[in-house]
């Protein structure tokens, strides 16, 4: 039990294209390690008999929703949780086929790791490019490489090694540093939890050994302090009379009690008096922690400033370049206005300029463009009604990372990588 | 504290369920707990006090009251109030029945689960509430697996599957129109194992259901329900003794009970480490339909 308190957490996403066997992967993981119950088996058992299959399709327990049953094709992302006695993971199962760019956008926004597959007869095929892509532009860590379906090409050595081969061509296009392979067959079970027997010539890892033990120590920036103000805690009790905290979640760097600190955008400097959480007081804060600051000195600080070191601030700017994916089915224009959701910021923007669009099949530049339309990517420049205090999205994926928000509909359009 | 700059999966899921359940306080104007009585939103309610300490929980506790508890939901409800120093609102099904509101289901298996729907949105709407938060989580069910963080609830309090807002990191959109509100679920993430581990982790006191105890039960269908003054009892029902405890703290005469010796922390972890049925298993109200979950869901339940 003392180990499983002191497990970390892995939230990777899976995407793949219609048939690759992800659901197979991801019913295989639940399953071997024990993370389906007999009364989700015998449901999942009881709708395959009834559409008339003479299998148990694993891929019903991820289809939640009626429309996607009835369909039979997966419309939205869905989360789904296993642990071993090393690690609690969290996938972000993302369907290939529709609205694949919001939906692998949106999973891959929160995973330390993405899961590639790719079908070992078939080889690297256009959704390859597209996952890849979409997991290097939004700064995914670590890409594990499922070669799966390797029962069907007779386990060979040769189909692994050329795919791995062109596989790594590709990649060195992408900005991702820690990229593994394995040969695996999800179906039969070879190298996803056990030791394949039929495929000797490996001598890596299992698929589940890979996930357990991947470095995810450093995903967080631990160097540039930020602390995005969420809210201020005003108890209004004669105990706490003159407390004043600064409640948020700790998005780069480490704060201790007595660290000079500058709120921005006011520029007022001050010392970290305490860190509290809950009714302790901490030694020390750093992301993804969730405490409230007191300062020595009583400053106007609220919901949208930025707590920072006095040499290692964020970049403040009005005119901001974004990697911009479009995920609504109305197109934007030129000059469309908007709201912009930034840490705990918002304000208005308004889209300036598209410099090109991307085709993520092939990451070629299209120029000339005037309207972005559904699950489209495009590097923009947006200026925003007050400046934004930000980071390269490379920095840090937390004050690097904007919304934008419809002024009309209120709902969530875009999602923003700060160049 | 070690110099080792990385979080054990249930500090992070902490940190992460006080970050939303700040965001709400922050972007809403009057927010609201829906408290059921059950393990999920006693840790909310604790998660909610942690994160905003030294003050007070700045929203009120809401119960929608089926008059169908189990009485050690009710003592612990009242104990826990008093012990956080929260305001508690309680929305009553009985009232929405005698209102003429909501209509009493008929038959042995009668329940006023489905009744909850009328009074939760009749309770949000007579107080104004503009977020409220629940402790489901995507574990539960398949229909929760697609569940946002912030779910948007139209005029009507309904929830549309497929046309849900993309979320995205942690920036979450809590922008609305009037009349409309927000299902907040802070502990998405979190599983059943979490949820205990956590309740070890931080001494959190729960309600005697939960522990092994000796109860007047009858078998029906397979479920373990409790003899109460709402079970109708067929003619071959016999009540008996025996040694049980509860999973999940729902409805009195449709929540299940498990013959369990299981009296600490420690031993219900254990066991529910071995068990091999979900703890909705015990519900006779998911087992309605495949998709009776989805369905409640999109009308305004939980």
């Amino acid at each position: 039990m003392n180990s499983y308190i002191n497990n970390q957490l892995l939230r990777f996403t899976t995407a793949g294209s219609v048939d690759d066997g992800k659901s197979t992967l991801i019913g295989r993981l639940l399953f071997d390690s024990k993370s389906i119950f007999e009364d989700q088996l015998e449901a999942v058992e009881a709708s395959s008999a009834k559409k008339g299959f003479d299998y148990v399709d694993l891929s019903l327990l991820t289809d939640g929703l009626k429309s996607e049953r009835e369909q039979g094709i997966t419309i939205d992302v869905a989360y789904r949780y296993f642990a071993t006695p090393k690690r609690k993971f969290i996938i972000a199962d993302t369907p290939g086929h529709i609205q694949y760019t919001r939906n692998m956008v949106t999973g891959a926004s929160t995973a330390n790791l993405a899961l590639i597959l790719i079908d070992a007869r078939k080889g690297l095929v256009e959704q390859t490019y597209r996952h890849s892509f979409i997991a290097s532009l939004l700064k995914i860590p670590h890409i594990i490489v499922c070669i799966n379906k390797m029962d069907l090409v007779d386990y060979k050595e040769d189909v692994f090694e050329r795919i791995m081969e062109e596989y790594k061509a590709f990649s060195s296009k992408l900005e991702v540093s820690d990229i593994q392979f394995v040969p695996i067959s999800a179906l039969a079970g070879d190298n996803v939890v056990n030791r394949s027997e039929n495929m000797l010539w490996y001598q890596g890892a299992t698929l589940l050994h890979m996930l357990e033990t991947v470095h995810i120590e450093s995903d967080h920036n631990h160097i540039d302090s930020r602390f995005p103000v969420q809210y201020v805690i005003r108890p209004q009790s004669k105990e706490y009379h003159d407390f004043r905290g600064y409640a948020g979640r700790v998005a780069g760097g480490i704060f201790r009690p007595g660290d000079d600190v500058v709120v921005l955008p006011s520029g007022f400097q001050s010392k970290v008096k305490d860190i509290h959480f809950g009714n302790e007081k901490l030694e020390e804060a750093f992301a993804p922690m969730s405490v409230t600051i007191t300062l020595e000195d009583e400053i106007d600080i609220s919901r949208g400033d930025i707590i920072a070191k006095p040499n290692n601030h964020p970049q403040s700017e009005q005119d901001v370049d974004v990697m911009l994916c479009w995920m609504n089915q109305r197109p934007i224009n030129l000059n469309s206005k908007f709201y912009v959701r930034h840490t705990s910021k918002e304000v208005k923007g308004v889209l300036k300029e598209i410099q090109y669009k991307l085709d993520i099949n092939t990451l070629h530049r299209v120029e000339n463009v005037e309207q972005l339309t559904m699950n489209e990517i495009a590097r923009v420049k947006i200026r925003t009604a007050q400046p934004l205090l930000f980071d390269s999205y490379r920095k840090n994926r937390i004050t690097g990372s904007l919304i934008l928000v419809d002024e009309g509909t209120n709902e969530t359009v875009a999602a923003g990588m700060i160049v | 504290m070690s110099h080792q700059y990385y979080l054990s999966h249930l500090k992070e899921l902490e940190a992460e369920a006080i970050f939303v359940i700040r965001e709400v306080v922050a972007q809403f104007e009057k927010p609201a707990l829906l408290f059921s009585g059950g393990k999920d939103s006693i840790v909310l309610a604790y998660l909610s006090r942690k994160a905003f300490a030294p003050a007070r929980i700045p929203f009120p506790l809401v119960h929608i009251d089926t008059g169908h508890n189990f009485p050690e939901t009710m003592e612990y409800r009242d104990w826990l109030v008093n012990e956080l120093g929260v305001k508690l609102i309680v929305g009553s099904v009985q009232e929405s029945i005698d209102k003429g509101r909501a209509k009493e289901e008929t038959g042995y298996n009668a329940s006023r689960n489905s009744l909850q729907t009328v009074t939760l949105l009749d309770t949000i709407e007579q107080y104004k509430f503009d977020a409220a938060m629940g402790g489901a989580r995507r574990d539960e069910e398949k229909a929760r697996a697609k569940e946002r963080f912030f779910s948007h609830r139209d005029e009507f309090g309904q929830w549309d599957p497929k046309n849900q807002r993309p979320e995205l990191w942690n920036v979450f959109n809590g922008r609305k129109h009037i009349g409309e509100h927000f299902r907040v679920f802070p502990i998405s993430n979190w599983t059943e194992m979490d949820v205990w581990q956590y309740i070890h982790l931080e001494n959190i006191p729960i309600p005697k259901l939960y522990y092994s105890h000796e109860r007047e039960v009858i078998m029906r269908d397979g479920a373990i329900l409790s003899t109460s003054p709402w079970l109708k009892l067929k003619p071959d029902e016999i009540p008996a003794k025996k040694i049980v405890r509860f999973r999940t703290c729902g409805d009195m005469p449709i929540t299940g009970a498990v013959e369990s010796d299981a009296n600490t922390i420690e031993k219900i972890i254990a066991e529910v480490a071995a068990s091999r049925k979900t703890e909705r298993g015990t519900r006779a109200d998911d087992k309605r339909s495949e998709t009776a979950m989805e369905d409640r869901k999109k009308s305004g339940y939980f």
